[in-house]
């Protein structure tokens, strides 16, 4: 039971928990610059997490993973998305596909999923947080569900970089961190991906003066 | 039972009688402060009260016996809440009489009340009203119930007394799922309590409101208990919510220490709180009525989303 | 000296209610001797058949043998703890709804009221058969006689073509249930051509069998109670029959399908798998949201009562399911909590739901109106009628401290209780099961606000309102012994649950009754009193108490002065009825919050209409997903049959003959 948990185990359930209560606010929010908000949220909890395992596992390359994760996503990435949002003009209300209420409940299905499936898996593990594992899978179930709904490319960016976040509290908490070359080329894979997403908004909006995805639609072959 | 659990139990209830306006006051108070307003006195709910009782009371022609009854209908249904709920201490000979699934049953019992008052007039804003609190309290109630169930299944116990006393008094654990209720429990009492994301207390625009369209046709004393009934359901939400999530301080037994204590304690917390609820009211926004399945509906997914964090985490071998 | 055993007199009362049924046909038009003589008798025999079978509780079973039925296959018949619950609800209930039809049966409306007397109480009769049937030949018997009693009550007012036509559904899909039972008594005998009960009971069902009498007999029975999707004959037969015979059907009947499926699931279909319970779940979770949304949103009275029917169902199926998982994974003391459930859940409904659709009949005889849209403020004028009613909409929204809310109450604890389950996705599934029962109560509060509110409070919507009489006497009576026993069953739970827990021990072996007993006969605390504890006597004396104190003080220290205007209205001028909410009004929140649920025609207004109006009219989605393709399907083959028939004699000789060669050629020895 839960009681005779060390306070470290206790406080990285917690975080994990806020993690996914964070991955649900994203994809019940309505508006792109709270949206960006919240995932500078996340990546502070997930940043505090690593901490935490850090702390009590003595290894050293987490405080760096930890120190990474802080400068990129609860820093650098939402200030990025803010200048674009701010370049680009978004309009502030995001359009969904299916409405909210319903997405939450997909939601909500996809988190008993993500638990039943993470089941077995987290078995096999041997450290104490292995709950968590189920909660980085539904968190990436979630970003997907988000991505999928939403119709603005900036939400599916937003979309995109939690995902990395699930992945990354997965591998911290079950497995106590990849290796530092690892994390190393993840991070600068999604500080490029980002970039270069960017970058396609620009030109995107160029080409359709609009950054609905829809327009992509059109790329089609006839 | 004991002579000395009856004596706390009524002086709880007491308590919650003149705790009730006060807490409406220091809210009152607090959002003026906020809003820059020049503050009404604390006991300004008091005087509001012996105001009502002193004067006639106006009854419209169409009004029938079950609208004269239900003002103490629904002030006997909050006066049981606010005996059940351990303010103080949890040696309560009341709270057996209902546990946490029959307390929500007595907060839609007094919904239900109202609502039916409010549509026995036949006036247009009435029936409104009525239908607006229930479309707030079906979505309400399961969110609630929910939240329960979370905290039931952390204490293996839907009586509010043992939930108390297993998160109270015993080793200090983290319940992420308990994070997730509290919120939801936020969102509740939020919708049921007439405050601001779903209705505003203190307007009277006629299409906004929703508790008080309901109230419309009141007068004199019947309002005065109305009014009487609303603050007691305030306190008893906030001292719900306390009681859930923020134990510490309850006293277990009746040990005179204990409950001296105890009192202070509730003072604080519940000053606290209300300066928070103020807070909260004015940095919100009220939401369009057909916005509000859509707060309360996250408050059930979220209730609902804690309830598996509970059974992901929490409950492992 | 003769002795009389329970099964005995429950035979008698049998007989006597066919006598009585018989009677009626001597003077057929006689309404005084029918009304104020024979259904009077017959709520004695009811009185009787309940008291027996509350007598009979805790006792050890009885077996009979009729020497009545086909050759070498009399009739057995049976009397266990079973029985005896759904005998008892049947007795009680009985009792206030013939007293009240003793009032309610007037002159010239449909068949005659003696022809009426004998449907009546042959239906009576063919219900307690069915609960004492032992063999499935007698079963089948019982339950196709009071399919076809109830069909003739149900068309009692058989110069309505819509009338007919809702008997005509309700005939159609009883009996599409009915096979299905039959098949599923076919394949418990196992080919051993033994009918009896007992015999199935002996036979060693392979997993495969016993699961497929298991979909069967779900299947059949939740025709009958109106289980998705074979639910669409109950909102029409509901509404269509005299209201005795509603509050009949509703509170007996739909539960004589609960009992057959307890029987066939607990009893004979041998050990149940834990995936029967999941489908039973799921079903009924459907159908108790569908139930409640549809109940909701109706603007017919009995039809919105009709629809709460069948979320009631929903809910029964939903304990049922939950029992049966806990049954399969041995965890008897939590399969007794969720069946106790299910039994309080059928007796508090059998016993609010008469309740409120005998007091629809009640204003429907008043006001000859059923269109909640044409109703409003007859408590001014039907007191009596509008304070029980007020009684059974309370226990039907499950508040406490009535009937309804201590089964709801029991099934919550079960489900709350559910983790430990050794299967991760039902550990799971489970607690959000609870949710959404959870949703349905609190939407079952909304349907009935509004049927309360819109037919008993406010101003009259039609001036012809104002001569609407209150209901007589014997109405009063009926409606008053309903309502106390609603009362009764919620303020005395430890007592009814220690009535009903023989037959919870005969199912699963094990009971609550000894946990319950161990406290104060007022407190019922199933599992221990630090785990959850609910005292309604408590509960309700303490919110009168402080109502009345609180009145008291307030007159005591105050006054009691009170003067009349017209209502304030926030002064706007139009306060006459029309600017009321109407039924649609009320319930549309629903239709917008859950549209896709529902198939809405409407029409709105526009500025050019000369005469604008709204109207909305909801349709069952069911009806047009599953029923019209099915019988366009069956049009489409019958047309393609018809082609066989020419007309011709020559030909029609000529198919027999040709039939005849193939037999011939066919059959060999």
């Amino acid at each position: 039971m839960n009681a005779d948990m060390p306070l470290s185990a206790q406080l990285i359930n917690l975080f994990a928990s806020v993690i996914l209560l964070l991955a649900f606010a994203m994809l019940a929010q309505r508006r792109v610059l709270t949206l960006i908000n919240l995932f500078a949220l996340q990546g502070l909890t997930l940043c505090l997490s690593t901490l935490v395992v850090a702390f009590t596992t003595g290894q050293a390359h987490l405080y760096w993973s930890a120190a990474l994760t802080l400068l990129l996503k609860a820093l650098l990435l939402p200030w990025i998305l803010h200048q674009l949002v701010r370049k680009l003009n978004v309009k502030s209300e995001i359009e969904a596909l299916i409405n909210i209420p319903a997405t939450m409940l997909v939601g909500i299905v996809l988190v008993m999923v993500a638990f039943n499936v993470a089941l077995p898996i987290s078995e096999l593990s041997q450290t104490i947080t292995r709950g968590t594992l189920g909660i980085a899978l539904a968190v990436v179930l979630l970003a997907f569900l988000m991505m999928i709904t939403r119709q603005k490319a900036i939400t599916q960016v937003v979309g995109f970089l939690s995902m990395e976040n699930g992945l990354f509290l997965a591998a911290t908490s079950a497995t106590y961190g990849m290796p530092m070359v690892v994390e190393l080329g993840i991070a600068l894979d999604v500080l490029i991906g980002a970039i270069i997403l960017g970058v396609f908004f620009f030109q995107i909006r160029e080409q359709f003066d609009s950054l609905d995805i829809r327009h992509l639609e059109k790329l089609k072959e006839r | 039972m004991s002579i000395s659990g009856l004596f706390w139990q009524i002086f709880a209830i007491v308590m919650a009688l003149a705790l009730a306006p006060l807490l409406t006051g220091w809210v009152n108070q607090c959002r003026a402060w906020l809003q820059n307003r020049s503050a009404p006195p604390l006991l300004q709910p008091y005087y509001m009260l012996h105001k009502l009782f002193h004067k006639d009371v106006v009854l419209a022609h169409g009004a029938s016996t079950l609208f004269r009854s239900v003002p103490v209908a629904v002030f006997g249904c909050m006066l049981l809440a606010c005996a059940i709920i351990p303010t103080l201490s949890t040696d309560l000979p009341f709270a057996p009489a209902a546990d946490t699934i029959a307390l929500v049953g007595v907060f839609s019992l007094a919904r239900i009340f109202i609502s039916l008052a409010a549509m026995d007039v036949g006036t247009s804003f009435g029936a409104l009203g009525g239908r607006r609190e229930m479309l707030v309290g079906f979505l309400a109630e399961p969110a609630l119930l929910m939240v329960i169930f979370t905290t039931a299944m952390i204490s293996q116990s839907t009586s509010v007394v043992t939930i108390v006393e297993t998160l109270a008094h015993r080793d200090f654990v983290i319940y992420p799922s308990l994070a997730f209720a509290g919120i939801a429990f936020t969102f509740v009492s939020f919708a049921e309590n007439a405050r601001v994301p779903i209705d505003n207390p203190a307007t009277h625009l006629e299409l906004t409101m929703i508790h008080e369209a309901m109230i419309l046709e009141y007068s004199g004393r019947h309002l005065a208990l109305i009014e009487w009934a609303a603050s007691l359901k305030l306190y008893a939400y906030s001292c719900l919510g306390l009681a859930l999530f923020f134990p510490w301080g309850i006293a277990e037994g009746n040990s005179i220490g204990g409950l001296l204590l105890a009192i202070p304690v509730l003072l604080a917390k519940l000053t606290v709180g209300g300066g928070l609820l103020a807070v909260i009211e004015t940095i919100n926004a009220k939401v369009r009525i057909f916005r509000a399945p859509e707060f309360l509906g996250t408050a059930f997914l979220l209730a609902v989303l804690g309830l598996l964090v509970r059974l992901m985490l929490e409950t492992r071998v | 000296m003769l002795t009389l055993l329970p099964i005995d007199v429950l035979l008698i009362s049998a007989c006597t209610w066919l006598a009585i049924g018989v009677t009626g046909l001597a003077a057929p038009h006689n309404l005084r001797f029918v009304g104020k003589f024979l259904f009077p008798l017959g709520a004695l025999v009811g009185l009787l058949a309940g008291l027996t079978a509350l007598e009979f509780l805790g006792a050890s079973p009885e077996v009979a043998v009729l020497a009545i039925g086909l050759p070498n296959l009399p009739f057995h018949l049976r009397l266990d703890n079973l029985t005896a619950v759904f005998v008892l609800l049947l007795g009680f209930t009985t009792v206030g709804i013939s007293i009240f039809a003793a009032g309610y049966f007037r002159k010239g409306e449909g068949t005659a009221p003696g022809l009426q007397c004998l449907q009546y109480h042959f239906f009576l009769a063919s219900m307690l058969l069915v609960l004492l049937a032992d063999d499935a030949y007698a079963f089948m018997v019982a339950w196709e006689g009071m399919a076809l009693s109830s069909f003739f009550l149900v068309t009692a007012d058989h110069r309505h073509a819509e009338i007919r036509r809702a008997g005509y559904l309700y005939l159609l899909i009883a009996h599409v249930g009915a096979i299905a039972i039959l098949l599923s008594f076919g394949v418990m005998t196992s080919g051993s051509g033994d009918y009896t009960f007992d015999g199935m009971r002996a036979q060693a069902h392979t997993p495969f069998w016993a699961s497929l009498a298991y979909l069967l007999a779900l299947a059949g029975f939740g025709a009958k109670a109106g289980l998705l999707p074979l639910h669409v004959w109950l909102p029409e037969a509901h509404p269509a029959a005299p209201s005795p015979v509603s509050a009949m059907m509703s509170g007996v009947m739909l539960k004589t399908a609960i009992y057959g499926l307890l029987r066939v699931s607990f009893d004979l279909a041998g050990a149940p798998q834990w995936w029967w319970g999941v489908v039973a779940m799921g079903i009924g979770l459907a159908t108790a949201v569908f139930g409640v949304l549809y109940s909701a949103v109706q603007s017919d009275m009995k039809r919105l009562l009709a629809y709460s029917s069948i979320e009631n169902i929903g809910l029964l199926a939903v304990g049922l399911g939950l029992t049966l998982i806990f049954h399969s994974y041995g965890m008897e003391i939590l399969a007794a909590l969720t069946l106790t459930a299910v039994f309080y859940h059928c007796l508090a409904h059998a016993v609010f739901k008469s309740l409120l659709f005998l007091c629809t009949g009640s204003v429907l005889h008043a006001t000859r109106e059923r269109s909640l849209g044409k109703l409003g403020g007859l408590i001014h004028r039907m007191p009596w009628v509008a304070w029980l009613a007020l009684v059974g909409v309370i226990a039907s929204a499950g508040l406490p401290p009535l009937s309804g809310f201590v089964s709801e109450w029991l099934l919550l604890q079960g489900f709350l209780f559910s983790p430990g389950l050794p299967h991760p996705w039902l550990n799971m599934v489970v607690p959000v099961a609870a949710a959404v029962v959870a949703l349905v109560a609190a939407l079952a509060g909304f349907a009935m606000v509004k049927f309360f509110g819109i037919v008993f409070l406010g101003q009259m919507r039609e001036p012809a309102l104002k001569d609407a009489r209150d209901a007589g006497p014997w109405e009063r009576v009926g409606l008053v012994w309903l309502a106390g026993l609603t009362l009764l069953l919620g303020v005395l739970p430890s007592t009814v649950i220690g009535l009903i827990d023989a037959a919870t021990r005969q199912l699963l072996g094990t009971g609550l009754a000894d946990k319950v007993d161990a406290h104060s006969w007022w407190m019922l605390a199933p599992i221990s009193p630090a785990r959850a504890s609910y005292e309604p006597l408590i509960f309700l004396a303490t919110i009168v108490a402080a109502a009345l104190i609180g009145r008291a003080l307030v007159r005591r220290l105050y006054h009691g002065r009170m003067r009349r205007t017209p209502a304030w209205d926030c002064g706007y001028i139009f306060r006459g009825p029309r600017a009321q909410d109407t039924a649609e009004g009320f319930s549309q929140p629903i239709r917008r919050i859950f549209e896709p649920m529902f198939r809405m025609e409407r029409h709105f207004p526009t500025s050019r209409d000369a005469q604008p109006y709204y109207s909305v009219k909801v349709g069952d989605r069911f009806w047009y997903w599953l029923y019209l393709p099915l019988v366009r399907l069956v049009n489409g083959v019958s047309t393609l049959i018809t082609g066989l028939q020419g007309g011709r004699i020559a030909i029609y000789l000529l198919y027999s003959f040709l039939t005849l060669i193939v037999l011939l050629l066919v059959a060999r020895p």
